[in-house]
């Protein structure tokens, strides 16, 4: 797909709007869909759901013991308690990274991704790059982000070809003992959570 | 089937690229495309699964050549014109030219929070017990349906490990077709790097799917 040009083409990108334009004042018109609602859910998706969300997650399983038990049995109960359910987190999965297991989370076919934890999918994650490469090179992906990781660590590829979405677990970054889970959600990136990136270190939110 | 969309394992030049501090919709289109989306799956009264096969039924230059939301629209028209709620005049002309069809009821802001929530939950109640086992080999079968189906490419023909059995699921293949939920086990399986890519991939790698009962055999 051609995610990465699409500003390129002004002529192509007129058109596509005139025609999303045209739909939904037919919509409208005929009765099918609410402007107001769509202008909410616009807003939910761009201020409400997306990845601070799954970082309060991740805070609570490293603070929280009895929660990140809870969190590795049955993710989507334990997820819920923190209120994030829902679309596209039906039946949500946490995989645990360990000093010896990287877990990396793709969809092959379309663009599967755990919403009501990470809000929605970024370009690249729905790319033709990614969607052929991680389930072949994931360490080539990897450096694409621009790490490595220590030779030995085994890498376990998860692609989402049915309703079950996954949320990595990434390892508590050291020196962070005692922090609250507020200052332990500022280390959870977004990529850390998907398994192509690494939480931050604690000089980096000083 | 078998299409564009199916990209494991193909060969693609370029590497990744990740767009830093990427906001959610990069047009005010696409904001709106995703809106109407999701808000006429209920009126126009179709599943996630017929919706992915709208998106992914097309010629591989096409789904190509389309931007991600792009992909989206093509489907929303397609699943609209497939049961008469539009009509292509009316898309060229901008406007309702005749009037509309009986829906089930529209999307109100009041009905977003509640929608959202709800989701779309596919475990069934399961009718049988399951047939394979966590821990058991399968293999993936070679099949290559035309309609729409889950099972990657990348893994047909393979042998892997069921790791995790998931429950029972609404079975994609069938409820993209209209021909019902028909609810089947699921399962993790997953494969060992060098069965699915050869002697040469990466050391230390596996890769999973997760495959619905009729998509395995036992070896």
């Amino acid at each position: 797909m051609s995610d990465h040009h699409h500003h390129d083409d002004h002529s192509e990108l007129s058109e596509t709007e005139l025609r999303v334009r045209a739909l939904e004042t037919i919509l409208t018109e005929k009765g099918y869909v609410d402007p107001a609602a769509l202008d909410l859910l616009i807003e939910t998706y761009e201020t409400k759901v997306g990845p601070r969300n799954g970082a309060r997650v991740v805070a609570r399983a490293w603070a929280d013991p009895a929660f990140r038990a809870r969190l590795i049995r049955d993710a989507t109960p334990a997820i819920a308690e923190l209120g994030y359910a829902g679309r596209q987190g039906e039946h949500i999965v946490a995989l645990e990274n360990t000093p010896r297991l990287h877990n990396m989370v793709v969809c092959t076919l379309c663009s599967c991704y755990p919403w009501p934890v990470l809000g929605l999918p970024p370009v690249w994650y729905k790319s033709a790059p990614y969607r052929s490469k991680a389930v072949k090179d994931p360490r080539g992906v990897l450096r694409d982000f621009g790490f490595e990781l220590p030779e030995g660590t085994d890498i376990r590829v998860w692609d989402s070809t049915a309703e079950i979405r996954y949320l990595v677990l990434p390892m508590r970054p050291a020196g962070t003992e005692g922090w609250t889970e507020e200052r332990l959600a500022e280390l959870v990136t977004r990529d850390s959570m998907i398994g192509t990136g690494l939480p931050k270190q604690p000089h980096e939110v000083a | 089937m078998d299409g564009a969309h199916d990209m494991g394992g193909v060969a693609w030049s370029g590497p990744v690229q990740p767009e830093p501090n990427e906001p959610v919709f990069h047009a005010q289109w696409e904001r709106r495309a995703f809106a109407i989306t999701m808000a006429m799956a209920r009126p126009g009264g179709w599943n996630i699964d017929m919706s992915r096969f709208a998106r992914e039924d097309r010629p591989p230059e096409d789904y190509l050549s389309k931007s991600y939301y792009q992909i989206w629209l093509a489907g929303l028209e397609r699943l609209m014109l497939e049961r008469g709620l539009i009509a292509s005049d009316e898309i060229a002309a901008g406007k309702s030219l005749r009037p509309a069809k009986p829906v089930a009821k529209t999307l109100t802001p009041e009905g977003v929070a509640a929608m959202l929530h709800r989701g779309g939950p596919t475990e069934r109640e399961a009718k049988r017990p399951a047939l394979f086992s966590a821990g058991e080999p399968v293999r993936a079968k070679n099949i290559h349906p035309a309609t729409h189906t889950r099972l990657p490419q990348y893994v047909r023909g393979h042998i892997g490990v069921v790791e995790r059995v998931l429950g029972c699921h609404v079975f994609p293949d069938s409820n993209a077709s209209g021909a019902g939920e028909n609810p089947q086990w699921l399962y993790t399986v997953s494969f060992d790097a060098r069965e699915l890519w050869g002697d040469a991939s990466e050391p230390n790698l596996r890769v999973s799917v997760d495959a619905w009962e009729p998509y395995l055999e036992r070896v």
